[in-house]
């Protein structure tokens, strides 16, 4: 097949581009762990709230002092309504739902996951101090507009967890895949 | 009566479906982008909200799409071939996609079905409305076989001999299309079928998801194929030049073939329960399939430079001024083109691993998906309505100034909503959303002004859309009767004397092979994981 001289120039420079784009995001996820949500663990949906890990809703320090915290969608409302979290510390996000599909996303971050029933999503970010809202990004219904709660992010001297730390096994605490 | 064409009924009668269920979608469009802005309007409701959301996403993205598809299709094998394979059979399937069609919006309509386009359990509709669905994807098997056994025809007639093109592109998407197909058919059939009957009490909605993506991220290329096709066979004629590079042409449809499958997961990122490796194995396919979209733009802008100097134009840009851009089929594509250059790089970002959740379900999808499907597929259709109609049906276009006016009018429409969402997007706005209140939160404040200027967009689009009505009515009922052109499709430089020799990337039956072989590792290993996890199904659930 003959190519014209440019047409040639311009393919190779595309390929070694879209290469170079691929690479950033692959370095970034393996050699800094930068990725989306990606955590495999099942759940009983009709038996979320009866659940260890899910039946009280809100933050809990583990026994490693790792901050956490617990949150339910359900159409359409996130529990709990009002989050605090300690600013610029690590916490572990465990999160669900019990109806339909939802979409966790505090506004102007990344901080985003999309929450399928019989499935638990999790992942671990951290905040500059500030208010934050929390939004419902995929569509759940006839209130998929009025979805949201209040995040705060405070200074870790004063932040107190809302609940004991639940009574799960380790692996459920520290994001590994426990299926 | 002119009859060019052997099976113009056939191919009228799939672009009624198709103008029709456009004029509708443009409709329900204008009063969801007002709404949106916290705009009053009679009869403004939440419920009636997502009622119309629903109800643009299947008459946009699956009727007005699938519709003119098929009557594209059928006027490319009516041009090279003479007459399609089987005609009945052709009408069989019309009326199975047809059937289908009317099943589903009667659902939407009565307010039983505001799941969406994308209708994710356990979200549960009518059944009508997945039965609907199924019958419109069976019907356009049936297109499907037509296209493919009339590629088969010319190759057997002519073995040494390429086929034109524009056969070339046509076949490959029916390719496409019967492999995507087959997720979505299974959903329907072993999923959402029988559970929305009630013969199954639960569903896996993470199962349901990954089959629809499997077929929803080829969809977007079975949209986007056909206007491919039209700016590689027919804009460079149109524009007064040739085409640049058929050989690429060929080769840019039968990657398109291989590698649109194997990319879903950029769609699922940020769900749980689909390791991270088939995320990022997921994500490079993305990439690859970049690459012909890249050819493409290189080949369709020497086309035109080809074009433009052919008419006059000299120095390093003055071949754009020279070309027709009073044509409205000329500029529809043009301008068409403009707008995916914008939507091309923001998919770049969607499909980009960790920057994806940055914007992932925001306003910025929406602005995407416009510049893409609602940009370069459905102006570029516009175009060829134009180009087509009057050939069709031996009338002149009717009200020819609003023909010139529109793709102008569209472009200005879709800078002033698309381009605006992506700003949205990033300020965090969700989809979808029937105000953008929130109850007066703080986060919420600086989404207005942006979704008042999108609103504004809207209402442009909207005239926009009906000028191309005014236009297309016009001309099929009162148009002045015209001698009838033939469709020729455009030459291409450097033919050699002799014409071409087929080459590899005209096997498309290999391609197929290869396309089906990526699709099952990039699927099949991961469906076997799900498919044995434990899983606990949902039941269904009317949140709408």
């Amino acid at each position: 097949m003959k190519i014209d001289r440019y047409e040639k120039i311009w393919m190779w420079a595309s390929g070694a581009m879209l290469c170079a784009f691929f690479a950033t995001m692959a370095g970034a996820a393996i050699g800094s762990s930068i990725g989306p949500p990606s955590h495999v663990q099942t759940i009983d949906p009709q038996k979320v709230l009866s659940d260890p890990l899910f039946h009280q809703q809100g933050t809990w320090v583990d026994r490693g002092g790792r901050v956490h915290a617990t949150i339910v969608a359900t159409a359409f409302a996130w529990l709990p309504a009002q989050l605090t979290l300690p600013a610029a510390t690590p916490v572990t996000f465990h999160m669900t739902s019990i109806d339909v599909l939802h979409g966790f996303e505090i506004v102007r971050t990344n901080a985003q996951a999309t929450l399928i029933p019989g499935y638990v999503s999790q992942f671990t970010t951290q905040f500059a101090p500030g208010d934050y809202m929390i939004v419902c990004n995929e569509y759940c219904g006839v209130g998929h507009h009025i979805m949201a709660a209040k995040m705060a992010a405070i200074p870790r001297s004063q932040w107190r967890p809302t609940m004991a730390a639940p009574d799960v096994p380790p692996a459920h605490e520290n994001g590994h895949d426990s299926h | 009566m002119p009859g060019r064409f052997t099976d113009r009924r056939l191919i009228l009668a799939n672009l009624w479906v198709a103008l029709l269920a456009f004029g509708v979608g443009a409709c329900m469009a204008v009063m969801q982008a007002m709404s949106r802005a916290d705009l009053e309007l009679p009869f403004r409701s939440p419920k009636m909200y997502y009622m119309s959301v629903t109800a643009h996403g299947i008459l946009m993205a699956l009727v007005f799409t699938t519709f003119f598809i098929m009557a594209l299709g059928y006027v490319v094998v009516d041009t090279d071939r003479g007459r399609i394979p089987w005609p009945r059979f052709a009408w069989a399937s019309y009326g199975v996609a047809l059937t289908g069609t009317v099943l589903t919006l009667g659902t939407v309509y009565s307010f039983k079905a505001s799941v969406l386009y994308t209708f994710y359990p356990p979200m549960q509709a009518h059944p009508l409305f997945y039965i609907g669905l199924t019958l419109l994807i069976v019907g356009s098997w049936g297109w499907c076989a037509e296209i493919i056994a009339a590629w088969r025809g010319a190759l057997r007639e002519r073995p040494d001999r390429p086929v034109s093109l524009a056969l070339h592109a046509t076949t490959a998407n029916a390719m496409l299309w019967v492999l995507a197909t087959l997720g979505v058919a299974a959903e329907m059939l072993l999923q959402l079928i029988p559970w929305s009957l009630g013969l199954e009490a639960k569903i896996d909605p993470l199962l349901a998801r990954t089959l629809f993506w499997y077929f929803g991220h080829p969809l977007v290329y079975f949209w986007v194929l056909p206007a491919y096709a039209i700016w590689y066979t027919v804009l460079p004629r149109e524009a007064g030049g040739k085409l640049f590079s058929d050989p690429l042409g060929r080769m840019t449809f039968a990657l398109f073939l291989v590698l649109s499958a194997p990319v879903g997961f950029h769609h699922q990122f940020m769900d749980p329960g689909i390791p991270a490796g088939w995320k990022l194995f997921h994500m490079a396919n993305t990439m690859l399939v970049a690459f012909p979209s890249f050819v493409t733009a290189f080949t369709i802008c020497a086309s035109l430079e080809v074009a433009g100097r052919l008419r006059g134009g000299t120095g390093l840009f003055g071949w754009i001024r020279t070309l027709p851009w009073g044509n409205p089929t000329v500029a529809s594509v043009l301008l068409a083109l403009l707008l995916f250059l914008v939507g091309g790089l923001g998919g770049l970002i969607n499909a980009s691993y960790a920057i994806n959740s940055a914007i992932h379900n925001t306003a910025w999808v929406q602005g995407h998906f416009h510049l893409t499907v609602g940009s370069a597929t459905a102006l570029t259709f516009m175009g060829t309505a134009y180009w087509l109609i009057p050939k069709l049906t031996g009338r002149a276009l009717q009200f020819e100034l609003l023909a010139k006016i529109q793709p102008y009018l569209w472009f200005v429409g879709m800078v002033l909503f698309a381009m605006v969402n992506h700003v949205t997007g990033l300020l965090g706005m969700p989809r979808r959303i029937f105000e953008d209140a929130y109850a007066g939160a703080p986060q919420a404040i600086p989404w207005h002004g942006w979704t008042l200027v999108s609103a504004f967009g809207g209402i442009v689009l909207f005239v926009s859309a009906m000028f191309f009505m005014l236009v297309m009515l016009g001309t099929l009922f009162a148009g002045a009767r015209v001698p009838q052109e033939p469709i020729v499709w455009a030459e291409s430089l450097g033919e050699p004397a002799g014409g071409y020799t087929p080459g590899v990337w005209d096997r498309l039956g290999l391609w197929f092979v290869v396309a089906v072989a990526v699709a099952a590792i990039a699927y099949g290993v991961p469906l076997w994981h799900l498919v044995h996890m434990t899983r606990y199904g949902s039941p269904g659930f009317h949140t709408f």
